[in-house]
């Protein structure tokens, strides 16, 4: 795991300091710069120094001493930053999950409960809209519904203008304000899931125990939701560590742009714009850690979850 | 006595049962994928939106009469007899600024209305389309293209070189997905790169098609590494060593045809994925870069006059949505037609 973190540390760093044409200093500097000030510039931020010592010197600054500073907003340290946009990331992430689990488990068991029906076919074909849509422009119409066309409405009208409440300050607040971002993000993933789901339900219904369950007498009910979906959840558990992960080291940068969440997401994606080599660098690897560290927790709990696995 | 005597009359030299002719794999895969509605009604409206967005010079020419590159701030149209400004003094708000036309709704220019920069929308959208599916198009192929080319070397020659690309693909697959390409964006779009003898400007369309085709190798390589692995084992390669053959022989005759299989159901899945992350990549203006236009950029173009012209954003995504969803459906179909284990029909 340390190794696949060291190598994304390097090729964030390559990326953006050693990619032919990208000088750090001249973006810096800004333009039309004079030579006197970009040495000025290269000397002040250390970029005159060999690559391998700059990388070295920026991880230490990261990890060790905690003080890497921005080089955009002077002065103003770089992890704090990540640490403050954390919260909000993980509202975001944590509310859409719940409901994209939900969701998907209500679609993926009705669908497998009365497959090849209209019912079913429905339920995937909507699934399927769900997939089809990308997430920026469903954040883009849920707004123009919820804050402006249907706005004075009795369905949107407790819809608060844009931008993020703390929780603890007002939850009431906090909880308006997340629940449409929350639809938006949810919208993909029910739709992924639940097809999965549906897919691996009818899958396991070919087993022989589930067989042997209808013998017994059990109803349809019971087999879907107690036999069924316990291995249906291996994938499912599996895909949703991953995706989680993904998503709470700042994969939701399109929904938290769109409304406006100053979360992790949204801090990577100004720093990227501009150019902020330092926040970058903070941000890829908050991200990074959390992929990886879903990655490994997903391939721990796939030995917890399937005992077939465990068995050598 | 011999036992013949005891044997129906039946003659020997004929087949006991209606014979079909033998069809190959990929006919018999061709006719399962015709006889899929829902498949084929995605891939009819997959022509109806390539042929459109070829046809789209011809539709600014004759249709719309517009420039859909130029501004056109001062123009007017004809609308019911009367010559109406195409951007007009808003009433929204302040009262301040012009507003751009909305949909006229009728076959001619501004059938969907204006833009910031008093453009025809519909036209623009079908120049936009032509750029989203040709980079998505493009940048499939050269994902497939460098996943096969990596998987298969990696899963066949096995040892020291798959540890290499594995760890390669691991760790650009570790990097979020959305991350690397908008990285690599960021830092490519401004400048542009140089690889060699080829020289890539800055506002290039390669860009984005080289950015999306490679983030992606990872996810298909992976499953082509394993299918090539399980080839390597499987008794007619292994027959195909046995006899001699070499190396080169037995990738192009005998794994490359099972992994083309792999790779065609891996096709519509990825233009769909593509098609997404250019928009995405559009959207964050990383993508195509002004003055071309693809259905992402048309959404940000759509994003400053959400509340007053939603047309603007909500009809290059309603396009996206069609075509992806046709693309998955499409894929779905693909997938069942070459899936050998598919139920067998017996005429």
């Amino acid at each position: 795991m340390v190794f696949v973190l060291f190598g994304i540390s390097v090729l964030v760093f390559l990326i953006f300091f050693a990619t032919p044409g990208a000088d750090p200093a001249a973006r810096i500097a800004g333009r039309n710069a004079s030579p006197e000030t970009l040495e000025q510039v290269r000397a002040s931020f250390g970029l005159d120094r060999p690559l391998p010592v700059q990388y070295a010197l920026m991880m230490q600054r990261l990890f060790i001493t905690g003080e890497l500073t921005s080089f955009v907003n002077r002065g103003e340290r770089v992890v704090p930053e990540v640490m403050e946009a954390a919260p909000v990331t993980l509202s975001l992430v944590f509310g859409g999950a719940v409901l994209w689990v939900a969701g998907s488990l209500v679609i993926g068991l009705t669908a497998a409960a009365f497959r090849n029906t209209v019912v079913d076919r429905g339920l995937m074909i909507l699934s399927l809209i769900g997939v089809s849509m990308p997430v920026f422009w469903v954040g883009e119409m849920l707004n123009l519904v919820t804050q402006n066309r249907l706005h004075d409405t009795v369905l949107f009208s407790w819809v608060p203008a844009l931008g993020y409440k703390p929780l603890l300050a007002d939850p009431w607040d906090w909880f308006k304000t997340m629940l449409v971002p929350w639809v938006s993000l949810a919208i993909l993933y029910i739709g992924l899931y639940g097809r999965v789901l549906r897919a691996s339900l009818v899958e396991a219904e070919q087993e022989d125990y589930i067989r042997t369950a209808r013998a017994k007498g059990l109803s349809e009910f019971h087999i879907l939701t107690r036999h069924a979906l316990r291995m249906s959840l291996i994938g499912f558990v599996t895909l949703f560590g991953l995706d989680f992960g993904v998503l709470v080291g700042g994969g939701a940068l399109l929904t938290e742009v769109v409304f406006g969440l100053q979360g992790v997401g949204k801090l990577t994606f100004d720093a990227l714009h501009t150019l902020d080599l330092p926040m970058i660098m903070a941000t890829v690897m908050y991200s990074s850690v959390f992929v990886v560290l879903a990655n490994t927790v997903v391939d721990l709990l796939y030995a917890v979850i399937d005992p077939r696995v465990r068995a050598r | 006595m011999s036992g013949a005597e005891l044997l129906p009359a039946v003659a020997w030299d004929e087949p006991a049962l209606p014979q079909e002719p033998a069809r190959g794999y990929w006919a018999s895969a061709c006719r399962k994928l015709a006889r899929d509605r829902t498949a084929m009604t995605a891939l009819g409206v997959l022509a109806l939106i390539v042929v459109a967005c070829l046809l789209a010079p011809l539709y600014a020419d004759r249709v719309s009469h517009t420039d859909p590159f130029a501004s056109n701030l001062n123009g007017t149209i004809t609308l019911g007899g009367q010559d109406v400004a195409v951007m007009q003094p808003s009433t929204a708000g302040l009262g301040l600024g012009v507003t751009p036309i909305g949909p006229t709704w009728r076959w001619g220019p501004y059938l969907l209305g204006a833009d910031t920069q008093g453009r025809d929308v519909a036209a623009r959208l079908l120049y936009g389309g032509r750029n989203s599916l040709l980079i998505s198009s493009l940048a499939t192929l050269i994902c497939l293209v460098l996943a096969a080319a990596t998987g298969t070397i990696a899963g066949f020659f096995g040892g020291a070189v798959d540890r290499v690309i594995s760890w390669l693909l691991d760790v650009l697959w570790a990097f979020p997905v959305f991350l690397l390409a908008i990285s690599l964006s960021i830092v490519l779009i401004s400048h542009g790169i140089t690889i060699g003898p080829i020289d890539i400007s800055a506002g290039s369309l390669a860009l984005p098609i080289l950015i999306i085709g490679l983030i992606y190798v990872p996810y298909v390589a992976r499953p082509v590494r394993g299918q090539v692995l399980a080839l390597r084992r499987s008794e007619f390669v292994l027959a195909s060593i046995g006899l001699g053959m070499p190396d080169t022989r037995i990738l192009l005759r005998d794994v490359l045809p099972n992994v083309m299989t792999t790779l065609i159901v891996f096709a519509p899945l990825m233009l769909a994925l593509d098609m997404v992350a250019e928009a995405a990549l559009s959207f964050l203006s990383i993508g195509v870069q002004p003055p071309d236009a693809s259905w992402g950029t048309i959404i940000q173009d759509g994003d400053t006059l959400l509340y007053t012209r939603p047309i603007v954003a909500a009809a290059p995504g309603i396009a996206i949505v069609i075509t992806v969803l046709a693309l998955n459906v499409l894929g779905d179909g693909v997938r069942d037609a070459l899936d050998p284990r598919s139920k067998v029909r017996v005429r």
